[in-house]
């Protein structure tokens, strides 16, 4: 059922199956049949880890959103809330239980809280008067989630904001939980290096946690060889680019959600003989998108440009491959052609599914007609034009053309009205690449924010500002360009079909991020001192004592394994670079990826905005 | 040896053995007559109280408390209520439940712990029966009162009393505790939880059966034993969907006690049954195992059998497990009975030694013979029969190349620990922990180091639990104990110094308390017991350590309701960590403190952030207008001059667009500036337009682009060439023309190509669809680029103008 977490170099189903045992033995606890009523965040992140079944096998016989009022009628024993321990969520929980007992036949109450329980909720319902009504109130450590065989994602939405904004390092205490959980799966970790404030705090809450439970020496043989840190605020500019790799443009486009997609559903129309196309569906419609897909896992991390060519050659074998039943004559061929074709039709419609995909992005994105063979022409549309400008506009400040000015483009999409996230990513985008702007300049995008998309986004401003993405340039000095250089983090001639080098992703940029972790591996992070310096926060590097025996005994040749965990955030494109990393022969090294939640420049820079609700798209 | 299988009775396909552990080294009077007996799984101690039912009020009970071999650890006149029933807790403390309800809990050494009650309604109809078990949860108890009313405590330690809905007819004869209470009344059976009383039906048990008049329940709570006043037992799964057996035992009294015997990975389990001198095994078959009585005795559970006390002795019924009779059956061929055989024939220098190991070689199962010998040792009680299996599995061991001899060695190391403890002295304690909890610290300590527990899980509970008894010595000065509590526990690992301190302060020792939490590694824990002791400074600067920010709230909500707001908000300022997340807590709950703190932090810009927040849920303008002046005050003190001004230019907007809604009814509040210029251009208001154009310094470009555009969507074109005409456009005339095609117009659109500045004449050309035009001026510009954007429009059949293009390129790559 989630095979595909177990092909990579970790299996990271034993998390999933951690998960589900401890999920098995709270409903269990719970006797009888039983409705569960969730906050509706937590039922995306839910269904990676149990479907409705499991939870049926355990006698769940109804669900519910938690919503304020009384709760919907239900002949169950058991009402189980499902919740993140939040006060709000409380109050509504607390509201549930008193119209409950007015009602003849009580039900038990239980609750389970994700990801831990907490004393501060426990405290609100019982000055709500209900803490005694719960026969059991329980926490379930889901820390980390396993996306996909190689990428875990705490979905902690506001991780960011409140770690830079708020300065409320909760979610960061959760990361430290989840990697002792992970540690104590898969084995101490022998090397932690990290880069920021925050990567610092969660390395000094993992040793002394580790500290706090000395002597229960954990006998497992390390999986992991390194864990690497890093705060996103080290690499503000990564995310605030488009992401050009197939996997991140669908999400730039349509939004990842927990691993499934929404699509405009015109292209998915079934196109059956003698069937009039008077019913298209209205319904959008929703892909899962995981390396449990073979064809998907081939083309996830190429540049979108590549994607074409993969998709026909992948055509001409699916057909090559239908066409052998003509050449099947004995009963034996027949039968041994009739077995593979399950797998043979689930190939074909990954394939129309994904050509369906690749097209509604093509009709965004491309100015050329590179898609032709498929017998689709491209057009110059303006949607496409807009993309194309967007794009050299990015590539410009990531190359320090102009950074120092205020930016035509910018200005003309200000006067066209362009959704406001755009214009915040390419402001913000252009002050990182200038290390900050002048004050004129500044002042002046400001107030065309403000006078074209409202005041009220002089918080939002504001928010910006804290976290460094708009920044006045207070030293003279424009220190990216050394950035630039001495990471190679502009690579003008990379290569989109077969590339050499992880800046395939930006079509030119390599993310810092990955670079920083590239680097690191070889040949390590002394030769760039100067540059750490520049970025902020302190880097480091501890060591964690493995019990004698547990010394890895490497074999000739053998990969090391790294875990890098981003703190605030990590976007699709910079996963495929690592994947790349990964995949390269002499590299030498596989990574795992973590991070509190998956994210791109629009969830990224929405988390950071305050009364978003306004905002004019 | 021959004789080992002389206490076997054959029971259907297995062998029950009941073998003697002690004779009990008690010496009572009266034997088990007139006693309320409670023993302790796991070999654990055994509580008497003689005569419960006082004769005379003036007469006094005795409580005495004896280990499983009968050695006195306590004894004490009993002076509180009359008792009914008696019971241990999973942490071995003695629970004495009185017929008022109250349950009064003593250690291990008759020192009175605590007491609860089990509900108010109890006291006026008297307990009647009481049950104390075990489950997931930790120690529960169940009680009936006289009138049929069922009270459930699922854990002692975490006590929720629930009371159970009336039982239908208010009548009951026999029950057991398993998913909730399960009762029988007559025939019928129920299971009574929280919320209701459910009728369920035994499978294949009809009413002819009888009255259900005892019900048991297996050690595992997997099994269900009903007996019925006519004889019959019925045996099934607890969850009653499948039935077992179905054993005439031809009694009709009911049984003193049904206990279940089996023991893990059982062939068939089994149901023991006590009467007055008769004790029957009777399981799946239809025989039954019958042995006689001749004193009153005591059944107690086991996961792996069931304990018989009586006052003189105590044995052990067990089946026998599957590799023991394998080994001892008559005339066994199993490669171990062939081992053990071997063995004995080399010891006696006979030359059939050899023979035997060669059947077993041949067979190669000469590694399966060794781990039968181990495994069987390991079942064995008599260190005689433990010592010969074990030598025969040596023996046998020398003949393998590659065996793993972790299973022989961990074996022997466990028996060597199982024998030690089942000496008298010490009477059958089996796990390290029970050892610990009888206070025989050294030997539990020698235990660990010898079964190589690690520390954490061995060494340190020792330490942990001598050192909460140590605190608890009151002769001893505070200085004295934490010195020898520091010196015996030291840093080893998993020894929680703050469950130490906890039990100083439980003492009353609060400074003792406070210099044991200085040794607790884990800030997070000392928070609790320094809350309790009031040291809360301490505890929040400890919470703030620990990185659990939950932990930090829950300091704070305490300190906010223990402290007066100044003192509270000067203890925040010093600690920012904490500060931060009561701000966090007051965004979302209380706004007015989130004021106030910024205030006390002459936090400005905050400050100003607050009032402008606050100005949108205003819904009359002039109070908006009022918390916008504090916003722009706070900008100023703040030194943000783009912010002061910014939110200037606001107010001035918002009454500029009062005004006009009040003149004209535009409806223009609370839109923004290029809004409300959109909203008036869009009802022909232009001078107002121009006048919030120039009044807010709005750039030229966008200006010009809103004007475009409103006059394009309104089809004014006259004014919109008159417009392009007033001065020179600040964005260029192929907006004009975009614009103009965008609303269909291609004549407009194409008055401006002309004015298109020469980088973007092809794109005008092509814009309105002239390729011929477009081509003149890419080749003009000759630029490849543009050149291939005119080609890639251009379409085959127009032949001339394709090679015209296609020589211009030719000639621009050469360049």
């Amino acid at each position: 059922m989630a095979a595909h977490l177990s092909y990579g170099r970790v299996n990271l189903n034993i998390l999933r199956e951690a998960a589900r045992k401890e999920l098995r033995e709270f409903l269990d606890k719970c006797a009888g049949s039983k409705a569960i009523v969730w906050d509706e965040y937590l039922t995306g992140p839910f269904g990676l880890i149990a479907q409705y079944s499991l939870l049926k096998e355990h006698e769940v016989e109804k669900m519910f959103t938690l919503k304020s009022g009384r709760l919907p009628s239900a002949d169950v024993k058991n009402i189980i809330f499902f919740v993140r321990p939040r006060l709000e969520l409380m109050d509504i929980i607390a509201e549930n239980v008193f119209s409950e007992d007015k009602m003849h036949s009580p039900r038990d109450f239980h609750i389970l809280f994700v990801p831990r329980r907490s004393m501060l909720c426990e405290q609100r319902l019982k000055e709500q008067g209900v803490l005694a009504s719960f026969i059991n109130i329980d926490e379930y450590i889901l820390d980390l989630i396993p996306y996909d065989g190689d990428l875990l994602s705490m979905e902690y939405e506001s991780a960011f904001r409140e770690c830079y904004l708020e300065n409320d390092q909760t979610s960061l205490y959760h990361t430290a939980k989840g990697l002792m959980t992970l540690q104590a799966l898969y084995g101490t970790i022998p090397q932690i290096y990290g880069k920021g404030e925050c990567a610092r705090h969660v390395a000094n809450m993992m040793l002394r946690m580790k500290r706090e439970f000395a002597g229960s020496q954990n006998q497992i043989l390390p999986v992991f060889d390194t864990l690497l840190l890093l705060d996103r605020n080290v690499d503000l500019l990564t995310p605030l680019a488009t992401q050009l790799t197939y996997e991140g443009l669908i999400d730039e486009i349509y939004g990842i959600t927990n691993g499934y997609v929404k699509l405009p559903p015109e292209k998915f129309a079934q196109k059956k003989q003698g069937e009039a196309s008077k019913d298209l569906p209205t319904e959008p419609k929703k892909l899962q998108l995981n390396s449990a897909e073979e064809l998907y896992a081939e083309i996830r991390d190429k540049n979108f440009n590549a994607v074409g060519a993969a998709l026909s050659k992948k055509a001409k074998i699916i057909s090559a491959a239908f066409e052998e039943r003509h050449n099947a004559k004995t009963v034996g061929e027949i039968k041994q052609f009739v077995s593979q074709l399950p797998h043979m039709q689930a190939a074909r419609s990954s394939l129309a599914n994904h050509t369906s995909i690749a097209e509604l992005i093509k009709d965004i994105t491309s100015t050329v007609c590179f898609w032709g063979h498929l017998g689709v022409c491209a057009s110059l549309v303006s949607a496409s034009e807009a993309f194309f400008d967007n794009l050299t506009v990015e590539q410009e400040f990531m190359t320090g053309v102009d950074t120092d000015k205020v930016n035509t483009y910018i200005e003309d999409c200000v006067a066209q009205k362009d959704p406001l996230i755009k214009i915040l990513r390419l402001v913000s985008m252009q002050s990182v690449c200038n290390n900050g702007l002048k004050q004129k300049v500044l002042d002046y995008y400001k107030r065309e924010i403000l006078q074209t998309y409202g005041y009220e986004h002089i918080l939002t401003l504001n928010n910006l500002e804290k976290a460094g993405l708009l920044k006045l340039q207070s030293s003279s000095r424009n220190n990216y360009p050394t950035i630039r250089k001495t990471l190679k983090l502009w690579m003008e001639d990379a290569n989109e079909q077969n590339p050499n080098d992880i800046s395939y992703v930006y079509s030119g940029y390599a993310p810092l991020s990955v670079r920083l972790t590239q680097v690191l591996a070889r040949p390590g992070w002394r030769s760039i001192e100067e540059v750490l310096k520049m970025l902020p926060g302190p880097h480091f590097e501890e060591r964690q004592q493995l019990p004698a025996g547990l010394h890895k005994k490497r074999q000739q040749g053998e990969n090391r394994t790294t875990l890098v965990f981003f703190l605030g955030g990590v976007s699709y494109a910079e996963i495929a670079a690592l994947r790349f990393l990964s995949q390269m022969e002499d590299s030498g090294m596989e990574y795992i990826i973590a991070t509190t939640k998956l994210l791109n420049g629009t969830t990224w820079i929405k988390s950071l905005m305050d009364r978003p609700e306004s905002q004019s798209s | 040896m021959a004789f080992i299988t002389a206490n076997w009775n054959p029971l259907g396909e297995a062998f029950y053995r009941k073998t003697e552990l002690y004779e009990m080294c008690w010496n009572l009077r009266d034997g088990l007559r007139d006693c309320l007996v409670a023993a302790a799984p796991y070999g654990g101690p055994i509580a008497l109280l003689r005569e419960p039912v006082r004769r005379s009020p003036s007469s006094r009970p005795q409580l005495e408390i004896y280990s499983a071999s009968g050695v006195a650890i306590a004894s004490f006149p009993w002076k509180s209520g009359p008792v009914v029933q008696l019971g241990w807790t999973v942490s071995d403390e003695l629970l004495c439940i009185q017929e008022d309800g109250s349950v009064l809990i003593y250690d291990l050494f008759g020192s009175f712990k605590r007491h609860f009650s089990m509900g108010q309604e109890v006291m006026q109809s008297q307990v009647l029966e009481a049950k104390v078990f075990h489950s997931p949860y930790g120690t529960g108890v169940a009680i009936v009162t006289a009138s049929s009313r069922f009270t459930l405590a699922t854990n002692i330690d975490d006590l929720k009393l629930r009371r159970l809905p009336e039982v239908p007819g208010n009548t009951w004869s026999a029950g057991e505790v398993c998913r909730g209470i399960l009762m029988s009344n007559g025939p019928e059976l129920y299971i009574l939880d929280t919320t209701s009383c459910t009728a369920v039906v035994p499978p294949g048990l009809g009413p002819q059966a009888g009255s259900i008049v005892h019900m048991s329940v297996s050690f595992s709570y997997k099994y269900l034993a009903l007996f019925t006043d006519t004889g019959h037992m019925w045996t099934g799964s607890s969850h009653l969907q499948d039935k077992m057996s179905e054993v005439d035992t031809k009694k009709t009294t009911p049984p003193k006690q049904m206990v279940w015997c089996r023991r893990p990975k059982s062939q068939q389990p089994s149901v023991v049954l006590m009467w007055d001198r008769l004790l029957m095994v009777a399981g799946v078959s239809h025989d039954t195992i019958q042995f006689p009585l001749e004193d009153p005795c005591v059944l107690i559970g086991e996961l792996d059998g069931v304990r018989i006390i009586s006052s003189a002795n105590q044995e052990l019924l067990q089946e026998v497990p599957l590799v023991c009779q394998e080994i001892f059956k008559i005339a066994s061929m199993a490669p171990g009975a062939l081992l053990l055989e071997a063995h004995r024939e080399y010891q006696k220098s006979s030359q059939k030694a050899d023979e035997y190991l060669r059947e077993i070689k041949e067979q190669s199962m000469l590694g399966e013979a060794v781990r039968q010998c181990v495994e069987a040792a390991g079942h064995e009680y008599d260190s005689n029969t433990q010592k010969s299996l074990l030598r025969a599995a040596s023996f046998g061991k020398c003949f393998l190349t590659d065996f793993s001899p972790e299973a022989f060695v961990s074996t022997c190391r466990e028996l060597r620990v199982l024998n030690a403890v089942r000496e008298r002295g010490v009477g059958l304690p089996l796990t390290h922990t029970q050892l610990v909890y009888r206070q025989f610290y050294p030997l539990a300590i020698e235990v660990c180091r010898y079964l190589k527990i690690p520390d954490y899980q061995g060494v340190s509970r020792v330490l942990k639990h001598w050192a909460s008894c140590k605190v608890q010595q009151k002769d001893l000065s505070d200085e004295a104990i934490a010195r020898a509590v520091c010196v015996k526990v030291g840093d080893s690992p998993g020894v929680s110094y703050s469950h130490i301190a906890a039990k100083a302060y439980e003492c009353g020792r609060p400074e003792l308390a406070i210099k044991l939490l200085d040794f607790e590694a884990r800030s997070g824990e000392q928070v609790p017991l320094l809350l309790k002791m009031k040291r809360s400074q301490l505890a929040l600067s400890k919470a703030v350590e620990s990185g659990d920010t939950d932990l930090v709230y829950t300091v704070v909500t305490y300190l906010k309701s223990e402290m007066n707001r100044g003192d509270f908000f000067m203890t925040l300022r010093n600690q920012p960590v904490a500060l931060s997340l009561y701000r966090q807590f007051c965004k979302l709950q209380e706004q007015e403190t989130l004021k106030d703190l910024y205030n006390q932090d002459d936090d400005h810009q905050e400050l100003a952030n607050y009032y402008v927040t606050a100005s949108y849920r205003e819904k009359r303008l002039e109070s908006r207008l009022s918390l916008l002046q504090t916003a722009v005050d706070e900008y100023n003190k703040a030194k943000n001059e783009f912010s002061a001004k910014a939110t200037e230019e606001e107010m001035r907007l918002l009454r500029f667009q009062r005004k006009l809604d009040d003149e004209k009814g535009a409806g223009l509040l609370g839109l923004s500036l290029q809004a409300t210029m959109e909203a008036l251009l869009a009802l022909g208001l232009h001078k107002q337009a121009e006048q919030l154009y120039r009044d807010f310094r709005v750039p030229d470009k966008r200006f010009w682009w809103l004007k475009l555009k409103s006059l394009a969507e309104k089809e004014e074109w006259e004014e919109l060439e008159k417009f392009s005409k007033s001065k020179k456009s600040p964005i260029g005339y192929l907006a004009f023309v975009e614009v103009c095609m965008k609303s269909n117009n291609k004549p407009e659109a194409k008055k401006y190509v002309s004015k298109v500045t020469p980088e973007q004449r092809v794109k005008a050309h092509l814009a309105v669809g002239d390729l011929e035009g477009a081509a003149d001026a890419a080749i003009e510009r000759k630029s490849d680029s543009e050149l291939a954007a005119v080609l890639a429009r251009c379409p085959a059949s127009d032949r001339q103008l394709l090679d015209r293009l296609n020589r211009a390129a030719a000639a621009a790559a050469k360049k």
